[in-house]
């Protein structure tokens, strides 16, 4: 089972994920520079965070027009588990892989902190081991991490299921609390907090146990037994 | 911004022959006081420096540490003061830049940011309100784009930082011993620029920077480029990693000039380079502006001729610019072209080693004005503790610390806002580390101020559960040239070797800022120290204070109350007597509190100093959302009144929370240590209260508390 972490110039949580992915759930994973073709054998795609061309313009809008994008389309299209993180999160959404947009957040600052997260859709590649409900102590780590979206787009977010988390307090002023959302097919999803940073008991303040589900769940989805 | 007529007549003589303007540009940089250490480098030698994990090679811009199993750490210091008091944002922001790059120069990778601000009185005065909140803007901006986490700092707010700023900054590398440039270089070798392109900005910074901040020099303040130093850091670390390089240096004060002639004497090489190969980013630059411009995120790499297409291709690979500028030489000198014309030749070793400078330095008069001062009356100490706790040099730093990223590289399992971060390494082992500086304390008393503040940051680490391996100094001073300013440099030195003697830790790098002045007079004495820890086994990860959890002291709270946050911030009072630090009983506490939580006795471990026993405990309430009654009188204690056992800043002091079930063990280590230690409090209700026997002199609500704590900065900012 391999995983492809895809790094952009700017991408500052690539090795975050290699590491978690790799050293913590025995996935095996590989970091792919943007402009390299992805491998072959691949059954899962992560964006990573950071700061794709140092958020120039906006963020993750020019690292949305790299050449590795087109093949994430394609591999989105044939349904593969597709992860964007932060970076990640602003990256498909630019790329148009999820609708809706990030803005800055209200507070107008960076804001690092531990909050919670609640599980709104148990479908996805990465959600499939949570109950509904579910609470997930996360870390959140974000300048432009605002969620907006048209009220004809959150209209079909709601009906097709696409809100995969939503923050349990207003962290920064995100619609309707969104932190994660996925595609109509839930196969591609971006999500604001930082899985990675959570998933490890002596990193995580409250427990880590539900944020390390995120990747459990994707070793499920790919077959093997966590 | 040129050499006094001493200097010149020196140089005149070194080189025998009058220098050409350029060449006279290219000295002036380096024995700028920023770059040379003319008045401080006779006094810096007595440092020690010795120690089983120092690791020094040439060139170093960085302390190099052993952390075991092939394993090394890097820390470097650095200040940005003078273009920070100009531009925060910029300032601040190239602040970081600079110290990441003395990091990355040794070939390891930095794995975290620490920041020590220091701006006017806040409260009231609103330019030092836009130059606080700038200066955070811009160090989250930059270390937040890098992916490098700011984990810890202090901030201090004092009149005498008025129209000014210090940022301090301090990062620590990581990597595998193997790996460390080896810095060395052969006749042949490529001298090659990498990153940024050369500009008109930060042009004569080190000079600027080296005198008393007059005028706004917007055009000596550097431009910051997070996005182009984090391509940096890969291409470099690529290219280490492909062995591409022989030895690096980071350019900084003094541009090009200070980096090839230092790199130049430091590896007993010449260097020959041509101007007009660098890539630049203005046209028609002369080669003056070259030489001396600061622009930033730019590295000085020597690679072999083998290596030069690897190398290339590295850059290429990341889209970083290169320019090969110059050629490895055996006569030791720089020589400079520009369009294949000689425009400067000197010996390296002349421009690199400036000559020192052995100032005068007299007894400060105002240190026999401020000795003896009158009491205050004590006032309403439940009302005094809440606008304590308000402070905003008490008051909790979350404001400041959750616009960093504090948590990317996750290594981080000791968070911001305990008495020190801890990071994982990837040994197994845990590193904490903790900057302190006091301006009120050194300002009452120089010497034992900069030994507190040594105390201070090893207890802090003491807390994590880490034995101290190394320090590193940063010391802020004003005009060196007025001899009272320069025995409260002298005497900061004298503290600093005292306490790394005893204690047997090593200095392993530092800095010096001088020329800290405006119009209205010098800064305080500031010297910053910083101090690293290891843990071999595991950190001291705070647990929750519950109901019936005891509450133990361990040191002894003295009449210390010079310079101390209760005698300035509520009664305006500058002077009496600063806490003094026992050296051997501080080094008795320090071992027996390391081995109660190295048996795993104790809850949490905490520092009490800024703002006394008083804020100490309030801390711990606040943190945990516990009340806690705390008997005054069981505090081992000089005879002091009410207001001074809460307040006192005295030194090595330890506040310990532990189970019940514990107290007895933890005494029979503390006694075996022989340290003064009483059991003071224990945690209960909703209400913080200290009592003196019978009576309540102090008594408030934790929730009424955190209000104040946790939302006064934020809001003074916010609003303001």
């Amino acid at each position: 089972m391999r995983v492809a972490v895809i790094v952009f110039p700017g991408s500052n949580c690539d090795r975050d994920m290699h590491h978690v992915l790799t050293d913590v759930f025995k996935l095996e994973s590989q970091l792919v520079w943007h402009t390299d073709e992805l491998p072959k054998n691949i059954d899962a795609i992560v964006l990573p965070g950071g700061f794709s061309y140092g958020d120039r313009l906006r963020a993750g809008v020019i690292a949305a027009h790299s050449p590795v994008i087109a093949q994430v389309k394609k591999m989105a299209e044939k349904g593969m588990p597709i992860l964007g993180v932060c970076n990640g999160f602003q990256i498909l959404t630019e790329a148009g892989l999820l609708p809706g947009a990030l803005l800055k957040n209200t507070s107008l600052s960076y804001i690092c902190r531990w909050t919670e997260i609640i599980v709104k859709n148990n479908k996805t590649p990465f959600t499939n081991k949570f109950k509904l409900n579910q609470r997930i102590p996360i870390a959140i780590a974000n300048g432009e991490g605002r969620y907006y979206a048209d009220k004809e787009t959150l209209h079909l977010l709601k009906k097709n299921n696409q809100i995969v988390f939503t923050y349990a307090e207003d962290v920064n002023g995100s619609t309707m609390n969104i932190a994660s959302i996925c595609n109509k097919e839930g196969n591609v999803v971006g999500m604001m907090p930082h899985p990675e940073r959570s998933a490890e008991q002596i990193l995580n303040p409250k427990d880590a146990k539900p944020a390390s589900m995120i990747f459990e769940s994707l070793l499920n989805t790919l077959g093997v037994t966590a | 911004m040129s050499l006094t007529p001493q200097e010149f007549d020196y140089l005149e003589k070194k080189i025998g022959r009058k220098p050409n303007p350029l060449e006279l540009q290219i000295v002036a940089a380096e024995w700028s006081e920023h770059c040379s250490y003319k008045s401080s480098k006779k006094h810096l030698k007595t440092l020690p420096r010795e120690g089983k994990r120092v690791i020094s090679g040439p060139g170093y811009d960085s302390g190099v540490l052993d952390v075991g199993d092939g394993y090394v750490i890097t820390v470097h210091i650095e200040s940005h003061n003078h273009p920070s008091a100009v531009e925060p944002y910029g300032g601040a922001a190239t602040g970081v830049g600079g110290v990441i790059r003395d990091i990355l120069s040794a070939g390891t990778r930095p794995i975290a940011i620490l920041d020590g601000l220091r701006f006017g009185d806040i409260e009231k005065d609103m330019h030092a309100r836009w130059l606080f909140k700038n200066a955070v803007r811009g160090i989250a901006d930059y270390g937040n784009c890098l992916g490098i986490p700011t984990v810890g700092g202090e901030i201090e707010f004092d009149k005498c930082f008025t129209n000014y700023a210090l940022v301090d900054v301090a990062s620590v590398g990581f990597g595998k011993k193997e790996r460390l440039i080896q810095n060395r270089a052969d006749k042949g070798d490529y001298v090659v620029l990498i990153g940024g392109s050369t500009g008109r900005d930060g042009i004569g910074g080190s000079q600027f920077a080296s005198d008393k901040l007059e005028s706004e020099n917007r055009s000596a303040v550097q431009i910051p480029d997070p996005f182009i130093e984090k391509l940096v850091i890969e291409a470099i670390l690529e290219a280490r990693n492909q062995n591409c390089i022989k030895a690096m240096k980071d350019l900084g004060g003094g541009g090009l000039s200070c980096a090839i002639s230092e790199t130049s004497d430091a590896l007993s090489v010449g260097i020959e380079l041509d101007v007009s190969l660098i890539h630049k980013r203005e046209q028609n630059m002369s080669p003056t502006e070259l030489m001396v411009s600061e622009s930033q995120e730019r590295m000085l790499v020597i690679t072999s001729p083998e290596k030069l297409q690897k190398l290339k291709e590295i850059c290429e690979k990341l889209r970083v610019s290169y320019s090969v500028v110059g050629k490895v030489t055996t006569d030791h000198t720089m020589q400079i072209m520009s369009e294949k014309n000689t425009v400067a030749k000197l010996p390296s070793d002349v421009v690199a080693n400036a000559p020192l400078l052995d100032r005068p330095a007299s007894v400060p008069k105002y240190l026999a004005t401020i000795s003896s001062i009158k009491k205050p009356k004590t006032p309403n100490l439940s009302k005094t503790l809440l606008k304590m706790l308000s402070n905003p040099n008490i008051a909790s730093k979350r404001w400041v610390y959750t616009q960093y990223d504090h948590e990317v590289g996750i290594r981080t399992v000791i968070k911001p806002g305990q008495d020190a971060p801890v990071l994982r390494l990837d040994n197994g082992k845990f590193l904490s580390i903790k900057i302190d500086g006091n301006s009120k304390h050194c300002y009452v008393n120089p010497k034992q101020g900069v030994i507190g503040c040594f105390d201070e940051a090893c207890r802090n680490v003491v807390c994590t559960g880490a034995t101290p391996i190394g320090m590193v100094d940063h010391l802020q001073f004003g005009n060196p040239e007025d001899p009272e300013i320069f025995w409260t440099f002298k005497e900061s030195i004298e503290g600093i070797i005292e306490y790394a003697k005893y204690f047997q830790i090593p200095c392993v790098g530092g800095k010096v800022s001088l020329y800290n002045e405006t119009d209205n007079g010098p800064i305080k004495p500031t010297p910053l120290i910083g101090v690293l820890g290891l843990i071999e086994h595991k950190p001291l990860i705070p647990q929750k204070a519950k109901g019936n959890d005891h509450l133990i002291i361990v040191g002894i709270t003295k009449d210390e109350l010079g310079g101390s946050e209760y005698y300035e911030y509520i009664h305006d009072i500058v002077g009496g007597v600063c806490p003094t630090v026992d050296l051997q009983s501080s080094k008795a506490n320090q071992e027996a509190v390391l081995e109660i939580i190295k048996q795993d006795l104790v809850k949490s471990a905490h520092d009490c100093s800024k703002g006394g026993l008083g804020v100490a405990v309030s801390e711990i309430c606040m943190t945990h959302d516990i009340g806690c009654l705390v008997s005054v009188d069981k505090v081992p204690s000089e005879s002091l009144k009410d207001d001074e056992l809460l307040f006192s800043e005295s030194h090595s002091r330890f506040l310990i929370v532990a189970d019940p079930s514990k107290l007895k063990m933890i005494k029979n280590v503390l006694e075996k240590h022989k340290v003064k230690h009483e059991v003071i409090g224990k945690f209960s209700g909703k209400n913080i209260v200290f009592k003196n026997k019978t009576k309540t002199i102090a008594s408030v609500r934790v929730d009424k508390a955190q209000e104040k704590w946790l939302n006064s900065l934020g809001s003074l900012v916010s609003h303001g």
